[in-house]
């Protein structure tokens, strides 16, 4: 395959102005389904289920079988339509998406068409520099997901060349609620940051509602980038009409939106400065070589032919419905982020530094749990961010705000000291248990048995014969080679100030 | 009708597209005679009882064993069903 | 045995049931002989209930533990196919579905088998009910019991066959615009289309979801209420059932047959539907049922529906456009049919397997409802017919504040030869003429027999319609008509049916 031709970021931002659009289809964790009572996939008592094992006749289109809406999430979708700023309607319908695909039960989408349950809204989000971005909500719908397909055979596991697919419909009847928003003008270079502001500023929203776990590795929050250019014009001169746009699908990491968002850019404003023009399509994001590659191109196929669903009514919330989940939502992200800011004490730079790297919830959970502000943020955007750096993924896939919690605890109780504790968070990642769990399957905690340290302080001083000597003497810092020694025999897992604190009274005996 | 039958997903032979693009026309007879009387002051019904606000709690309820999941597909494998490629080769 | 049971009505056989008098193994034994003895004839079932001795023996072993048991315990069912069962394949009459097996029962399968009825198997029907004679069954068509070269009428002509021959006492069917009364009329047999939600759907293989409805077929009006009683109520996995508290349908039908509902009974006659649509024999009968009611005290009432007329063109924009989309599940991927394509893609197996295994019918009215549904069609097309739907329920309010029920010919014709009509998919449309407006309406219907045709010898039923929720009003109604008539006949319609299979055969 020919290598894509891409501009530079500057020039093509000098050149054009990029205007973005985005779908982002939250999984509610609601216990059940959305239009029926099996278990929920994205619900935490879901999680390790079999394929096939959460399934009711309606979520794989048995004939006969008849969808009924989830109350739950009809109300989850009426918070998260508020939390966006959004009107509720009064009444809302659902639609059938009628396509053919084997992971569709029914081979329609029960989903909303001309009468979404919330429309216009408006979502702010801050940048790293402090600069509030208003994001136009356009609509935001609920509807179910699909079931999962597995791409057996052929050379990647990909869609392409497989011999076969296999179905599994658990994830098929999730409740989603898609939350479109207008076209975004006006971010110029910022573009790919606001991209990734915004996804971190759903996620926020989903996770202090609590609907959602919003983890993006699970396909909790999955989100399609819209992109188009339009070409800059002499000031007086009429704006061209916009640019054709891409929608780039599968981008499931805050640090992906960014990316995929900054590529499209790219490599549109070299098709276009290169004379070409660009095709409407769906693009897939490649996290592996971080391109966008052609999906199916815009076509006849996408005659969904709505129409409403006759299985099912109309939701007409009532307002005292909506004015009681209005009463309860939870305070506006800008609201929150303040008095965050100030309960944590944290400087503008370090507050920055979690806001903007998705972390407000994790953080704010690990405190929660037990953890000094100070060491929740050092943990997650210290040792948690370089791992997902260096492996390419989402910190907050790595670990959970329980366990670093409990990690943190431990350092506080003197049961592991920082380098232990590092160890221990890499075998949490690796999936060896909980903290208490690693340790003591590592055997990675201090040594506070104080026969192990005086043994291996005897050793030391055999070997250096002359450092009781020496510190009776007044030199103190003599004290360093033993201790140094101790440690090293003790593997790191030993407290070396009270190391010092033994050798020190040997000295004085 | 050809595109029809794509998206009906229905193999349509030479002689079904012929004989069905001639009842097309049953179609367009019923919505003309529809419009004589559909004006855009009547209300459409979709639902013959209307109601609303019909909801389920969320609890979870009756669900499919695998067997029983299973017992009717074509084809399956490690407890899912089976299909055929789902692409044709890349182009 | 003194008396044959399977010529006894279900209230009749349930009590005897009920008394101990009968076995229920042996009103089922009677009826699996019958269908032994006539159905190679007549082609009514599908499927015969292997199991049904043994249910049938485990009702009378609970009656027999003195366990309280429903009205209609131990008393034979046929259902349709198009009502999915654990037990006995459901196809819905289609071979894309052949040998399938539901892991769940429809609600009102599960009603029935909790109130002790014996499912006896399951009956033909026109693929996914799209038709009005049975002939689009994939399994063969249904013969008429009166003659049987003739249609039973459709979709559910298996129902009203089996009931009209005496193979079951009840069965169950489906009227999505006329597929319980249509039958019933042709066969001299009772069928009733609850109100829209009466009964719940679920596990009623769906064909147009807006105007489906699950009903009673059965012989008398009596036992149409006896089984409506059973299958009838809220069901929360339909979310289009109505919470209604129903009252008790049969007390209807028994103080109906009293004939006193009939005194100062308002009938409204429908001033659009003129004699002239009708075969002679079809008004004649009709006219003769009218003239009795008003003899026994009823005022006929000329009333209007200007819409009615529009009924069918509707009807036939919004039944395709949600048979396409509900038939989109038949696909080979979860269950069905599946046709390999050798190298092909699933996509090619789908559009392949959906050819072979639906037939001419179902994939003609697939691809009418694909177009009428596509780009920018919807609100011309599938829109506008919904806006019929509304003038049509204002006819029906304006005419209920003038009558109470309003009466009509079922159909137009009695029941014309079999292939007759097949090839020609207009002129079976009108046969829907005067049920369609019901289904569009969501207002209850029930057809009973009114007579003879005076040219042709066979059934004509009477429709008549009340106001949505009025079931009951219909049960009253026709049971008091009903008596009037057996009154008159000096028995049951069908006693004059030919007789069937070695019965009718010489000794
Ligand atoms: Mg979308
Ligand atoms: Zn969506």
């Amino acid at each position: 395959m020919a290598k894509t031709a891409l501009m530079d970021y500057d020039e093509a931002i000098a050149r054009f102005e990029p205007v973005l659009g985005f779908e982002v289809h939250v999984e509610l964790n609601t216990a059940t389904k959305m239009f029926s009572s099996a278990g929920n996939p994205a619900h935490a008592d879901n999680h390790d289920a079999a394929p096939n094992t959460l399934v009711a006749p309606v979520d794989m289109g048995l004939p006969g079988s008849l969808p009924v809406v989830n109350e739950t999430a009809v109300r989850y979708s009426i918070s998260l339509g508020l939390a966006l700023g959004c009107q509720i309607a009064p009444s809302s319908r659902f639609a059938r998406k009628n396509y053919f695909y084997p992971d569709l039960g029914k081979n329609y989408q029960i989903s909303q068409y001309d009468e979404p349950i919330a429309f216009e809204g408006q979502v702010e989000i801050e940048l790293a520099d402090g600069t509030r971005v208003e994001v136009p909500i356009e609509r935001a719908h609920m509807e179910e997901d699909a079931g999962k397909l597995t791409h057996v055979g052929g050379a990647t596991g990909r869609i392409q060349g497989a011999e076969y697919s296999l179905v599994d419909y658990n994830r098929a009847g999730v409740p989603l609620v898609e939350i479109v928003t207008k076209p975004i003008y006006g971010t110029e270079h910022r573009a790919p940051e606001v991209a990734k502001a915004y996804v971190a500023a759903i996620r926020d929203i989903v996770l202090s509602l609590g609907i959602s776990e919003a983890r993006m590795e699970r396909g909790n929050l999955r989100c399609d980038a819209n992109v188009s250019l339009r070409p800059r014009v002499a000031e007086g001169e009429p704006l061209p009409p916009l640019g054709t746009r891409t929608e780039t699908k599968n981008v499931n990491s805050m640090r992906s939106v960014e990316r995929a968002v900054r590529y499209e850019i790219q490599r549109q404003a070299a098709i276009l400065a290169g004379g070409g023009s660009i095709t409407q399509e769906t693009r897939h994001w490649h996290e592996d070589t971080g391109t966008t590659s052609p999906g199916r191109p815009k076509s006849d196929a996408d005659d969904y032919r709505y129409f409403p669903e006759p299985d099912l009514l109309p939701v007409a919330p009532s307002e005292e419905l909506i004015a009681q989940l209005r009463a309860a939502l939870p305070e506006a992200p800008a609201v929150r982020r303040r008095r965050l800011k100030a309960e944590w004490g944290y400087t503008d730079l370090e507050f920055q530094d979690v806001a903007n790297g998705g972390l407000l919830a994790e953080v704010e959970a690990t405190v929660a749990a037990g953890a000094s502000p100070a060491a929740a943020r050092k943990w997650w955007t210290g040792e948690i961010s370089r791992i997902a750096n260096t492996r390419g993924v989402e910190a907050t896939s790595l670990v959970s705000p329980a366990d670093v919690a409990a990690l943190q605890l431990l350092v506080d109780a003197g049961t592991l000291t920082d380098k232990l504790a590092r160890q221990v968070l890499e075998g949490v990642i690796a999936g060896e248990g909980s903290p208490q769990e690693v340790v003591d399957a590592r055997g990675l905690a201090v040594v506070s048995d104080d026969g192990a340290l005086i043994a291996a302080i005897d050793d030391a001083l055999a070997a250096q014969p002359d450092v009781l000597e020496k510190i009776r003497d007044g030199k103190v810092q003599a004290a360093g080679a033993v201790i140094g020694a101790v440690m090293k025999a003790m593997r790191g897992q030993a407290d070396a100030a009270r190391v010092r604190e033994l050798v020190l009274e040997r000295a004085a005996q | 009708m050809r595109h029809l039958g794509v998206l009906a997903r229905i193999q349509l032979s030479d002689e079904e597209v012929e004989r069905l693009t001639g009842q097309l026309a049953v179609i367009v007879d019923n919505i003309a005679k529809v419009s004589e009387v559909a004006s855009a002051d009547v209300p459409a019904t979709s639902h013959p009882i209307p109601l609303e606000n019909v909801y389920r709690p969320d609890a979870v309820g009756e669900m499919l064993t695998v067997e029983q999941v299973l017992q009717n597909a074509p084809d399956s494998a490690d407890g899912r069903f089976r299909v055929t490629a789902i692409l044709g080769e890349e182009q | 045995m003194s008396a044959d049971l399977t010529r006894l009505t279900a209230a009749d056989l349930a009590a005897r049931l009920s008394s101990g008098e009968v076995l229920s193994v042996e009103a089922t034994q009677a009826h699996l002989d019958r269908i032994a003895a006539v159905d190679a004839d007549v082609h009514a079932f599908l499927h015969v209930n292997a199991g049904a001795l043994d249910a049938a023996a485990d009702v009378d072993r609970r009656r027999a533990a003195g366990e309280q048991l429903g009205e209609l315990a131990g008393v034979p069912l046929a259902i349709k196919d198009v009502l999915v069962t654990t037990d006995m394949p459901s196809t819905s009459g289609s071979r894309i579905l052949e040998g399938y097996l539901s892991p769940y029962d429809a609600t009102v399968v599960s009603r029935s088998r909790a109130a002790g009825l014996i499912p006896l198997g399951k009956t033909n029907m026109d693929e996914f009910a799209m038709g009005s004679s049975t002939e689009h069954s994939a399994f063969g068509p249904t013969h008429n019991p009166w003659d049987l070269d003739r249609i039973p009428g459709g979709s559910g002509g298996g129902s009203a066959a089996a009931v009209a021959a005496f193979e079951a006492p009840l069965a169950l069917g489906s009227d999505t615009g006329g597929s319980i009364r249509q039958p019933a009329h042709v066969t001299g047999t009772v069928g009733m289309k609850p109100t829209y939600g009466g009964v719940s759907r679920f596990g009623a293989i769906a064909l147009a979801s807006s105007l489906d409805q699950v009903g009673p077929v059965s012989r008398t009006v009596l036992d149409s209420a006896l089984l409506h009683d059973v299958i009838g109520g809220h069901d929360p996995h339909d979310s289009t059932s109505l919470s209604d508290t129903w009252p008790s349908f049969a007390a209807a039908a028994r103080e109906g047959a009293t004939g006193a509902a009939l005194r100062g009974l308002r009938v409204g006659v429908i001033s659009e539907l003129p004699d002239s649509g009708f075969q002679a024999g079809v008004s004649a009968s009709f006219r003769a049922a009218l003239a009795l009611l008003e003899a026994h005290g009823a005022e006929i009432v000329d009333i209007s529906a200007p819409h009615f007329e529009y009924g069918v063109a509707a009807y036939y924009l919004i039944l395709p456009a949600e048979a396409s989309s509900n038939l989109a599940k038949f696909d080979s991927v979860r269950f069905g049919l599946r046709v390999d394509v050798p190298g092909g893609t699933v996509e090619d197996v789908m559009a392949v397997t959906r050819d072979a295994g639906f037939g001419e019918e179902v994939k003609r009215r697939i691809i009418l409802g694909t177009y009428a549904l596509s780009a920018g069609y919807y609100d011309a097309y599938y829109g506008s017919a919904q806006k019929v739907r509304t003038l049509i329920q204002r006819d029906f309010d304006a005419a209920f504040e003038k009558v109470d029920v309003i009466a009509t010919p079922s159909a137009p014709t009695t029941a014309f030869r079999l292939g007759e009509k097949i090839d020609d998919p207009l002129q079976m449309y009108l046969n829907d003429v005067t049920t369609i407006p019901a289904n569009l309406a969501g207002v209850p219907g029930i057809s009973i027999p009114s007579g003879l045709a005076e040219e042709d010898g066979m059934p004509v039923g009477i429709q008549f319609l009340a106001p949505a929720r009025e079931d009951a009003r219909l049960y009253r109604v026709g049971a008091g008509l009903e008596a009037l008539l057996v009154d008159q006949w000096g028995g049951p319609l069908l006693d004059k049916a030919p007789a069937l299979g070695t019965e009718g055969r010489a000794l």
